[in-house]
């Protein structure tokens, strides 16, 4: 069926299309941002940035700031080192320099914060600071980068000789190589997901308030995983954690921009125990988009086997990861690249192998963001690109190569050939839809007319399987914390209820969505239900929302905890009842004696019954509340089919995006309205990515994509109105079976998108972005290198 | 130096600095938040306020220039304790995420329905294609505003 907007029905008591509760102070001006934060005597920092990609400093010589009469405290890398805090260790168990001491490693590393009265100040005393560089190689082009006798750029690293990070291997070589020996047909293709950014709509920031009278430290801060945060800042800067407090307020937009910790946070800290004052930091777009974490940066080189009949045999990937001048990525601690090695796809083949290197180059440290399920994203890039090559080579319709290969619904469970187990599914019915929904063969009909006509106009699919909800604590930590998450769920004496969440909302509508699982289980309108969340000092411990990880893990373990408060509420009602436990019955909102639906109690007559003086069981204790830490047995794996119609003016290379279909299925949907508008999203930033955005650099060094200038992010007119449908396999082994959707969209769409224009242009591939240039030079047979300058 | 204004009905007057801009001064000094900033080169539109009943992006107007000047912010959306239809419209239909983007959409919606009170899609997404948003992919921003062009008139008191 196709998912349209329903008409608004009344608020329901669970799942179900329902407004958000979180909407109407955001329309009012009355969201609560970092940079809305005004405190008493708050002072103002800004950093000072390399302009070098790749420099040693000589000197820094800070008097004349320091002199500017509205400046408080300038702070160099060697304050930092006093304090033990010069370097922290990255989320990759490397280091990051908060300021540099040694040398600048990427064009807008921080050199110097300085604390002043206002903004502007701030700003003016950076102009006063002076330092001395001697520049040194850059290393810009990973390629070169990982070649022996390359400039080393880790020399802080004792013994370091190279820029090597590390080799990761996934699958079965010997296998594979076996396949492709015997293999009829061998396509082989080099692509590279260029270096793009995440770019939220609001940058990054922190406020610091180091209360020296109470010794507690409060941070607000544009954080994903506040609590992720409270530990890392206790563990590194040696603050008893019990006195740190982290709150993330509203966040405007997250997307995996906002899951480190950046210099400016930490420098905010010390800014505010230096002055003894509240520092706020707000980066501007330009640091935002030179220097925090930046996504993909993958060259790849790929290689498909199959039959002449085109069943797909085996697939074999060698990856140079790009993490720039750090090795700061967030992913589980066993995976260097991510869940990169479910680059299989959703296809049922013989063998496969992936082995990844990661190399250090003069760029800004990150890798995973962007929406991009820890390196999904690049996964099935490759592999539905790989694809569509086989399919220009066998001469066979994309759609057909891929309905011959997806794995069957009966073979679910499937433990592919790296070892992902992928819950369940049914994707032929998910691709059929699609194409229903896209009229495929009338399209293939027109653009065979317009072809006559010499009109370009290229139809893309992509087929996606996404792994998200990290992780099951045996496989997967971030520096040694286990990706668990918690929640609590209390019902106040009237009936009403609190949840407290260890995630936090950027833009996802938690507030709404989490009310509404508890309302599912207990019957409780979501009206009535508070759900607080992004404060350390009030809810559970838990890793924080990134990954799509929020609702199959943190939705769980509210799911669960609110089953646990309706397994306590059956015993205060069959006290109240006076009848055994198990001869009640519970429908959404009361249980019943069965056989005499009359005699029932209500959850909220239950609640004050809890908190009042009925006489409970032996070892019952009063109240309506309870938790649960939810570590989830597998991961879950959302999927789709995507359709996306072009046409490419031929004389400038210039793309409209005609039509996007959109088939995902994540599993029940708890607010249909919420998981279109997370689709709408995704395929927005696949739009992006396909068509326009890039973080390049020239020769120098120089990052050529640091304002919206620059890095050129779709807007309204580039975005067709998205038509979406969706079919529903609920995962197996999740609590209420849903499988997440956050970054389903961007992890699908961008090869759809590039599919098209390449069906469209008649060439084989060409690298994103596609702009224009870019197109017009694909179609001479010169396509470029879209993250070098261009020539 | 000192600047005399009308930011949304009430006279303002201040002393600033004469390189202040507008979106610093409505921020920081008269300490409404609605009006966002989130760019240096005037491409994201999270800053849009109404100057003289015209959209401007005021991370690109300086404070001074506004001086003497009307300014209506998103604060003054909502009337009477009643909601604008183009901020009913973007809760009805889901135009707004993380609502960061969302005051400067929902001043320029208000003007283009000011201007054009039934606008086609085509014109919407005109209207707005110097803003950006990164949450919704703007189909149901177009969505919100046409559902405020279909209810030009909202009763409903504190939604
Ligand atoms: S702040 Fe980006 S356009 Fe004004
Ligand atoms: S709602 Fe987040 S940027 Fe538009």
């Amino acid at each position: 069926m196709t998912s349209t907007i329903e008409a608004p029905e009344a608020n329901p008591i669970g799942f179900g299309r329902m407004k958000r509760k979180e909407d109407p102070r955001f329309v009012r001006g009355q969201g609560n941002y970092v940079d809305d934060l005004q405190l008493p005597g708050m002072l103002y920092g800004a950093v000072l940035r390399s302009t070098l990609p790749h420099a040693r400093i000589v000197s820094i010589d800070t008097s004349a700031a320091e002199a500017h009469p509205k400046v408080k405290a300038v702070i160099t890398g060697k304050t930092l080192e006093t304090l033990n805090l010069a370097w922290i260790p990255s989320l990759s168990h490397d280091v990051l320099a908060v300021l540099a001491t040694d040398k600048v490693r990427f064009q807008g590393q921080e050199v110097a914060f300085v604390v002043a009265e206002d903004r502007y100040s701030a700003r003016d005393a950076l102009e006063l600071i002076e330092v001395e560089y001697e520049p040194l190689d850059p290393v810009i082009d990973a390629k070169q980068a990982i070649l022996p006798g390359a400039t080393v750029i880790r020399d802080d690293i004792a013994g370091k000789t190279d820029n090597h990070i590390f080799d990761w291997e996934a699958g079965d070589k010997a296998a594979t190589d076996a396949v492709f020996a015997a293999a009829e047909v061998v396509v082989t293709q080099d692509m590279l997901y260029p270096r793009v950014h995440p770019a939220p709509m609001e940058t990054c920031g922190a406020v610091a308030d180091m209360n020296k009278v109470t010794g507690k430290l409060t941070i607000w801060c544009t954080t994903q995983a506040p609590h992720a945060h409270r530990t890392l800042y206790a563990l590194v800067a040696g603050l008893p954690e019990h006195q740190i407090r982290v709150v993330s307020p509203d966040i405007g937009g997250g997307f995996g921009n906002k899951v480190g910790i950046y210099p400016g946070y930490v420098c905010s800290v010390v800014g505010s125990i230096l002055t003894g004052k509240p520092v706020k930091w707000m980066e501007d777009r330009s640091e935002n988009l030179m220097s925090t974490s930046f996504a993909r940066d993958y060259h790849m080189h790929g290689e498909i086997a199959a039959t002449r009949e085109g069943k797909i045999t085996g697939l074999r990937v060698r990856v140079l990861a790009d993490h720039g001048a750090f090795n700061n990525t967030a992913q589980p601690t066993k995976f260097p690249a991510g869940f990169f090695h479910i680059f299989t796809g959703s296809y049922d083949l013989q063998a496969a192998h992936c082995a990844v290197t990661g190399v250090y180059t003069n760029k800004a440290p990150g890798g995973v963001a962007y929406a991009c399920s820890f390196r999904v994203t690049e996964a099935v890039y490759l592999v539905e690109r790989m694809v569509d090559c086989l399919a220009g080579e066998l001469g066979m319709d994309p759609a057909e190569l891929r309905m011959k290969n997806l794995l069957r619904k009966e073979q679910f469970p499937y433990t592919c050939k790296t070892g992902w187990v992928y819950d369940s599914g049914d994707y032929p019915r998910a691709l059929e839809l699609a194409m229903e929904i896209a009229g495929y063969d009338e399209l293939r009909r027109e653009q065979a007319e317009k072809r006559k006509r010499g009109e370009l106009m290229g139809i893309g699919i992509s087929f996606f399987t996404e792994t998200v909800g990290a992780g099951p604590k045996k496989h997967m930590d971030i520096l040694g914390l286990g990706m668990a998450d918690g929640a609590e769920v209390r019902v106040h004496p009237t009936g009403k209820a609190v949840v407290r969440l260890s995630v936090q909302t950027q833009g996802q509508g938690h507030e709404t969505t989490f009310a509404q699982i508890v309302a599912e289980q207990l019957g409780i309108p979501p009206l009535d239900i508070d759900v607080v969340h992004g404060d350390t000092d009030n809810t559970p411990f838990g890793l924080g929302t990134y990954g799509s990880r929020s609702t199959p893990v943190s939705g769980a373990a509210v799911a669960v905890a609110a089953q646990r408060v309706r397994d306590k509420a059956r015993i205060v009602a069959s006290a109240m009842l006076e009848v055994s436990p198990d001869d009640l019955e519970w429908e959404k909102g009361r249980f019943f004696v069965k056989g005499d639906p009359s005699a029932s109690k209500t959850i909220q007559e239950i609640a004050l019954g809890a908190h009042g003086t009925v006489e409970l069981p032996e070892g019952v204790e009063g109240h309506l509340d309870a938790d649960c830490v939810y570590d989830p047995p597998n991961l879950t794996f959302p999927f789709g089919a995507y359709i996306c119609v072009v046409d490419v003016d031929r004389g400038t290379g210039v793309v409209k995006v005609r039509r996007f279909i959109a088939v995902d299925d994540c599993g029940p949907r708890i607010n249909p309205m919420i998981v279109d508008g997370q689709i709408h999203g995704g395929l927005a930033d696949g739009v992006g990515m396909a068509l326009m955005e890039v973080i390049a650099f020239d020769k120098e060094g120089n990052c050529l994509g640091g304002s919206f200038m620059d890095y050129l992010l779709p807007t309204s007119l580039e975005c067709p109105s998205w038509e979406l449908g969706m079919t529903v396999t609920p995962s197996p082994h999740h609590p209420i079976g849903v499988k997440g959707i956050g970054e389903s969209a961007t992890v699908g769409s961008p090869p759809a998108v590039v599919n098209a224009v390449l069906d469209a242009i008649g060439v084989r591939h060409a690298d994103m972005p596609l702009t224009p240039a870019q197109v017009w030079r694909a179609m001479q047979g010169t396509p470029l290198r879209t993250d070098l300058a261009i020539e | 130096m000192q600047v005399t204004m009308t930011v949304n009905g009430n006279e303002v007057t201040a002393t600033i600095e004469p390189r202040l801009l507008l979106v610093h001064f409505i921020r920081d000094h008269l300490l409404l938040r609605g009006t966002h900033w989130g760019c240096d080169t005037s491409n994201c539109g999270t800053c849009v306020l109404w100057m003289d009943g015209e959209p401007v992006k005021s991370c690109t107007v300086l404070a001074a220039m506004a001086n003497g000047r009307e300014i209506r912010t998103v604060e003054d959306l909502e009337r009477g304790g009643v909601l604008d239809p183009v901020q009913q419209g973007f809760i009805e239909e889901h135009g707004l995420q993380c609502g960061f983007c969302t005051p400067g959409m929902m001043m320029t919606a208000r003007w283009l329905l000011d201007h054009n009170p039934d606008p086609s899609e085509e014109e919407i997404r005109e209207a707005i294609s110097g803003q950006i948003c990164r949450c919704t992919g703007y189909k149901n921003i177009v969505s919100a505003i046409r559902w405020a062009a279909e209810h030009p008139s909202t009763t409903e008191v504190n939604a």
